[in-house]
């Protein structure tokens, strides 16, 4: 570990990105997606990455992933360089990305399937588990199309689980979902966060959800998406998402955000509050 | 309004019979017997059991051949969708088999297998795998990305990935494929049947061939009310359903 790491993370960095860029092909145009982002995540640690939209977030989320390689600069995971997809980090998807072939628990044992050391008794009781801890108990058998929105994602989080991640990520997993059950879910995912301590990298373009569930916001900006500003949040937990704290700190990070949009010649479209 | 609408459907067709009856018979008997004479037939055929052994062969030839055409056009369609010089090769055998009428493939057949059991088989199959064969390659480059990347981050590649994800979702275009590739095979096969006269099976299109030999038009008749109404309830009561239930449950379908 370097020496200038320990200054700014609390601890050994879970994740870390090494000047990582990446470009793609839109259109017949080369687009620079994601230029020189260096991040260092601790573990454990709940940080939430905002941006513009087309700022190359999901991009990164997928870099995390394994899905997609950088073109220049590293993915680390403990160190290690990400060669591709792997258990120890899945992803929510912002659509949940159900399988409609299978009913909920169907959903969930298709994750612990695929880990050999899940013996096959277990299976059964532990994909009940999952359900009933995202508070799907009763609806097990239910098939996806029956379920609404924020009851998909609770199923796409429990098929997360199955695989035990060191490290979750999530891109924009409430975009689709309506403000009640968005508020629902903001309670929910901070006491299973607490309980668990996992690693979690949350992608949204919303500034107060990611202070509500951030330790540590990062701002990137617009294309290419760069890191230009981080934010501690140190609220005490569960934050309650209409907290006037919570407001306030957004407030000062949307102003930050348009201020650097606003330097950007051009200045694409401002990001959602 | 549902009853209005099957008050006149019974109307038509009790009008239809009362025409067919009114007309027929008048000097031209042998060639338009009336519906009477012709159910007379079904009754006869079905109490001698020559309709229903006919029709017991047809099925299973048709299973058979309709097997083995879905045998080779399903992974034949995934290799097609998956690697590119399949799809520069096969994938244009296919798309220009498909266009030719499966009853062409009768005098090869014939040529090839005699008046034989396999000759049958040999025209289902392949007036099968065809369609088959497309609409897997279209099934499986349909597949929503989505569903694959979310896969693969839970450790699901290759096989497992092609069995458990791939072919699943594809599933409603797959088995709007099965749909026509049966109706396919039904065609084929009455085709084949009229032509190829096997010692070891009599089936329905043979029963409709020797009708014409023997002039009989009520046999003739009655073995096309009963290829029509073999293909309605497979595909109306059998691959139509299954295919909305599907479609439902993948949210293809409002």
């Amino acid at each position: 570990m370097s020496a200038e790491g320990t200054a700014l993370a609390p601890g050994p960095p879970k994740l870390e990105l090494r000047g990582v860029s990446k470009r793609f092909e839109s259109a017949g145009r080369e687009v620079l997606a994601l230029e020189d982002v260096r991040l260092r995540v601790a573990e454990g640690e709940f940080v939430c990455l905002v941006g513009p939209s087309g700022c190359g977030k999901s991009t990164l989320l997928n870099l995390v992933a394994g899905l997609e390689f950088p073109d220049r600069g590293e993915v680390l995971v403990d160190g290690a360089p990400v060669a591709g997809p792997g258990p120890e980090r899945t992803v929510l998807f912002q659509d949940a990305a159900l399988f409609p072939w299978l009913s909920a628990i169907g959903n969930v044992r298709f994750g612990l399937r695929l880990r050999a050391e899940v013996p096959k008794a277990e299976r059964e009781e532990r994909a009940r588990a999952l359900l009933e801890r995202v508070g799907l108990g009763e609806f097990l058998h239910a098939s996806v199309h029956e379920l609404s929105g924020g009851m998909r994602q609770r199923v796409a989080l429990a098929r997360a689980l199955t695989a035990e991640p060191t490290i979750l990520l999530m891109d924009e997993p409430f975009a689709a979902l309506d403000a009640l059950t968005r508020e629902q879910f903001y309670g929910d995912l901070q006491r299973l966060w607490q309980r668990s301590r996992r690693t979690i990298v949350l992608v949204t373009h919303n500034v107060r959800e990611a202070v509500c569930l951030g330790d540590r916001v990062v701002l990137l900006s617009a294309r290419p998406g760069r890191v230009c500003e981080e934010f501690g949040v140190d609220l005490p937990r569960p934050r309650d998402f209409n907290q006037v704290e919570i407001a306030e700190v957004a407030g000062r990070i949307l102003r930050t955000l348009k201020s650097h949009l606003a330097r950007e010649d051009g200045g694409p479209e401002p990001a959602a509050p | 309004m549902k009853a209005g609408r099957a008050v006149t459907t019974v109307v038509f067709f009790a009008a239809a019979l009362a025409a067919w009856q009114a007309v027929a018979g008048k000097g031209t008997r042998h060639l338009f017997p009336p519906p009477t004479e012709v159910a007379a037939y079904l009754v006869r055929g079905t109490a001698d059991g020559s309709l229903l052994g006919a029709a017991w062969v047809t099925l299973g030839r048709l299973l058979l051949g309709y097997g083995i055409g879905l045998a080779l056009g399903v992974p034949l369609g995934v290799l097609t969708a998956r690697f590119r010089p399949a799809a520069d090769t096969l994938g244009l055998v296919a798309l220009g088999l498909q266009t030719l009428p499966s009853v062409c493939w009768v005098p090869l057949a014939i040529l090839w297998f005699g008046q034989s059991e396999l000759a049958l088989l040999f025209v289902v199959a392949v007036g099968t795998v065809w369609a088959v064969m497309l609409a897997v390659d279209g099934a499986v480059r349909s597949v929503p990305p989505i569903y694959l990347r979310a896969a693969r981050t839970m450790g699901s590649r290759g096989l497992h990935a092609l069995l458990f994800v791939t072919l699943p979702a594809g599933l409603p275009y797959v088995v709007s494929g099965f749909r026509q590739g049966w109706a396919f095979a039904w065609r084929s096969l009455m085709a084949a049947e009229i032509y190829v006269t096997v010692l070891g099976g009599f089936g329905l299109g043979q029963l409709l061939h020797y009708g014409r030999e023997l002039h009989a038009m009520d046999q003739v008749l009655g073995v096309m009310l009963l290829v029509v109404a073999v293909g309605l309830v497979a595909d109306r009561g059998l691959f139509a359903p299954v295919e909305r239930r599907i479609h439902r449950r993948w949210g293809l379908a409002a």
